[in-house]
């Protein structure tokens, strides 16, 4: 048992009252250790995943089938930098530093969701990406917004905001490629049913098998559990299939008016360890090209240290 | 090199012309001129703003929350400094 001194009891007591008046806590307060490391986990590797998530997409930028197709992947692109960094700099509030960060994820000590190490095999999966891994990510972001860390929510906040139009343009490309010729349909359908078990992993182990699960419940950080978002998730996403005109990627979902929700088939739990485990299909690729684009990218960072220490010299020599 | 050697700043946002500027984030960056470019491409990808600050974080001096009782005088024990505090006749309307 850990024994608290009387200083200690106190602010743990101003934090617990705090957390339970839905108050948020702010990078200067006072937090139990296991709080920010529990955050610096979370909130890293969801930056992880914006950064890593580019991969995937950015993919097909070049072979986008139109300019205006192209012009929008950028822009969702440019916005997962954007999210990436929203995240990395209130991750910092915590007290780790950037290049903390990403030396663990580099290592593979920091994991990012495992989503991303499936590969986009045709145009079809920019649309499933943008449609379910999105739709998927907003489900859980949401309800991010009201996460305990200050910080945190007010990124979410601006977060959530900009993802609405990256899950549309995916169902945008979903639509069109589901309304085209028997070719194009086909590819939709083999692009969702690949993507479909994926972004249902997205939501993380039953909440039985949860590791953080009850105690980021219990501080407010995670405000639903995983089995509760996955289920949102497939209650939302199934009337959108059905509007697709497409087979359902799963063929026991199946409305249940008992329960007032989709039933759905069991998730291959034995792939998501795999995957998670960096058994994925392009886990090694992943990581090996942000090593490359972070070490080709070396030389503006030296740039920049070059010319602010030219400045601070200039300064001191007219201060002289 | 390493982000730390470069000096956060903070960046502030007014999203009209009348509003105040909000605090939106935090980057990295070499200059005040180098943070603001950034901040733009950042934090106005879609007309979010009109205005931006960007202020080196080591340049705001802030007061602690914990301090606040002793720090700021909340004043609770006048209440005559609010509106509510005075009663008027149900008959007066306007003010």
């Amino acid at each position: 048992m850990q024994t608290l001194d009387k200083d200690e009891a106190v602010e743990q007591a101003t934090f617990d009252q705090r957390i339970s008046d839905e108050q948020k806590i702010e990078p200067t307060d006072w937090m139990p250790d296991d709080y920010r490391k529990n955050l610096i986990r979370q909130m890293s590797q969801h930056a992880h995943s914006e950064v890593i998530g580019m991969q995937p997409e950015g993919n097909w930028i070049t072979r986008a089938p139109t300019l205006r197709r192209k012009a929008v992947l950028l822009s969702k692109v440019q916005d997962e930098a954007g999210h990436g960094l929203y995240l990395y700099s209130a991750t910092e509030s915590l007290g780790i530093t950037r290049s903390q960060m990403i030396d663990a994820l580099q290592s593979g000590k920091a994991k990012y969701a495992s989503i991303f190490n499936y590969p986009t095999l045709t145009w079809a999966d920019i649309g499933a990406i943008g449609w379910l891994v999105d739709g998927a990510a907003i489900v859980n972001q949401i309800t991010l917004q009201r996460t305990s860390y200050g910080p945190y929510a007010r990124a979410m906040v601006r977060i959530c905001k900009e993802e609405s139009f990256h899950q549309r343009q995916g169902y945008e490309i979903m639509t069109v490629l589901a309304h085209g010729t028997q070719v194009q349909k086909q590819m939709a359908q083999d692009a969702m049913n690949r993507n479909w078990w994926p972004s249902l992993m997205m939501f993380g182990p039953h909440d039985s098998e949860s590791a953080h699960s009850s105690r980021s419940m219990g501080w407010k950080i995670k405000r639903m559990s995983n089995d509760d978002l996955r289920q949102k998730f497939i209650d939302q996403t199934v009337p959108q299939i059905e509007a697709l005109g497409l087979d359902m990627p799963d063929p026991l979902i199946k409305w249940n008016e008992e329960r007032g929700h989709y039933d759905s088939g069991e998730i291959n739990w034995e792939e998501f360890y795999q995957v998670i485990n960096g058994a994925g299909p392009c886990n090694y690729q992943r990581i090996k090209h942000h090593k490359a684009a972070h070490s080709e990218g070396e030389w503006v960072r030296e740039a920049v240290r070059s010319y602010r220490q030219k400045q601070q010299d200039k300064k001191t020599e007219n201060a002289a | 090199m390493s982000q730390e050697q470069l000096a956060v700043y903070e960046v502030f946002i007014r999203s009209n012309r009348g509003l105040d500027h909000k605090h939106v984030g935090s980057l990295h960056a070499e200059s005040p001129e180098h943070a603001l470019m950034y901040a733009r491409d950042c934090y106005i990808r879609r007309s979010e703003g009109v205005s931006i600050w960007v202020v080196e974080s080591t340049n705001i001096t802030a007061s602690q929350e914990d301090d606040i009782e002793s720090f700021v005088d909340p004043m609770d024990d006048k209440p005559y400094r609010h509106a509510t505090h005075y009663v008027l006749p149900d008959n007066v309307t306007g003010m």
